[in-house]
């Protein structure tokens, strides 16, 4: 199953390295959300230093949104879902292989965004170790929920405006655990950043059971 | 063997049937000995199919294709090296997007996929449409050998000249119906 999830996320990660959508579109994208944020609050620098870890993940969501459509739409282009299904690879090594990728595109998105938050807000980051787990738990939580929706919609005609339909409410929890997790990292709130890193975690570990589960049918279904 | 009939016959449908893409609703259907009705995940690995999609992804060059076709059906590297060889596929264009090929190039990459999983059970849908007449002879080659080592060869085709030439049996269908196996 490993080998199989790792031929699947280098697959995937190799697709995106030759198209380069995320370097030239959802990376530009992200900062640009960014950007126009800063121009909305500046003139205000408390509002925007206050705002800054929810400006973050919600540039993370938008963001992240657009990777998982692009990661499944490849899939859904000339047979290749059919290809896949026969191809005898296990549906849960093609969910693990396709969330370790997203994983790994989302966290590079995100330490990008750092640097954003860091030129256009002037945000310094304290709490390290806590903004990390933080991060990590909340994207695996993304990934995880994103590819059992993305393979839901996958072959749907509608599937580019249903996506952030379904995905951004259910991500709702995600958003809030998070920006509370980064204003403590950031020292803009204190109170315990761990508990809302162990809300994250459950989060994503209940999206890594489902998917699981429930990709079977929902490859079988798309 | 030929599977014929007008277009809207069922043809496509039958073949994805039998690689155990679509479920069987009624009757009984047995592939390489799996009851369909029942069991039809289990066919696919067995099986290989050549639609008119290309299966192939666009992006990805055409080694880069075949290399992760063959490691998830669980051959090896070499197999769609060999695979590729077979078709035709010449070396310079390996390193190419897919997207960069002309159709009957990417109808080769797509047999050099399907052939490196050695199936024992060939589906093939219209599998000389977009190739030029050396592409063509090639795959009436492969089809004869795979027969000929013992795998079983089902492919639909319009092309009755050609196709006439490599079947050994025929089957005519219309409306989803059987109407001549002789």
């Amino acid at each position: 199953m490993i080998r199989e999830a790792l031929l699947v996320a280098g697959k995937d990660l190799r697709l995106e390295w030759r198209s380069k959508v995320g370097l030239v579109q959802i990376v530009p994208f992200a900062i640009l959300v960014l950007m126009l944020f800063a121009f909305a609050l500046d003139p205000d620098r408390g509002v925007l230093e206050r705002a800054t870890p929810g400006l973050f993940w919600v540039a993370v969501l938008f963001s992240s949104v657009l990777t998982l459509q692009r990661s499944f739409s490849v899939e859904a282009e000339d047979g290749v879902l059919d290809a896949l299904r026969l191809s005898g690879l296990a549906p849960v090594s093609i969910f693990w292989g396709k969330v370790a990728a997203l994983t790994a595109q989302l966290l590079v998105l995100e330490m990008i965004l750092a640097f954003g938050v860091a030129i256009f807000y002037g945000t310094t980051f304290h709490s390290i170790g806590l903004l990390v787990v933080v991060a990590l738990a909340a994207t695996v939580g993304i990934a995880a929920s994103g590819a059992v929706y993305g393979a839901l919609a996958a072959r749907l005609r509608s599937r580019d405006t249903l996506l952030p339909l379904l995905m951004l409410p259910l991500l709702a929890p995600v958003l809030i655990s998070a920006t509370r997790g980064f204003e403590i990292g950031l020292e803009r709130q204190a109170g315990g950043g761990w508990t809302w890193a162990a809300l994250l975690a459950v989060f994503a570990l209940v999206y890594l059971i489902l998917g699981s589960l429930l990709f079977r049918p929902l490859l079988e279904d798309a | 063997m030929l599977l014929r009939g007008p277009n809207g016959a069922g043809k496509t449908t039958l073949l994805r049937c039998c690689a155990g893409l679509l479920p069987v609703t009624s009757g009984t259907a047995e592939v390489l000995g799996i009851d369909l009705r029942t069991r039809r995940t289990a066919v696919r690995r067995r099986v290989g199919l050549l639609g008119h999609a290309t299966f192939l992804y666009q992006d990805l060059t055409v080694r880069e294709n075949v290399d992760f076709w063959a490691r998830a059906s669980g051959a090896s590297i070499d197999d769609g090296v060999a695979a590729l060889r077979r078709l035709g596929v010449a070396e310079r264009l390996w390193s190419l997007p897919v997207q960069a090929l002309s159709a009957g190039q990417r109808r080769r990459v797509s047999f050099a996929s399907m052939v490196c999983r050695r199936p024992e059970l060939w589906l093939l849908d219209e599998p000389h449409a977009g190739l030029d007449a050396a592409g063509r002879d090639t795959i009436d080659e492969l089809m004869a050998a795979a027969a000929a080592a013992g795998a079983t060869v089902l492919f639909a085709s319009h092309e009755l000249d050609r196709a006439h030439e490599v079947a050994h049996r025929e089957v005519t269908i219309a409306g989803g119906v059987v109407e001549a196996a002789p």
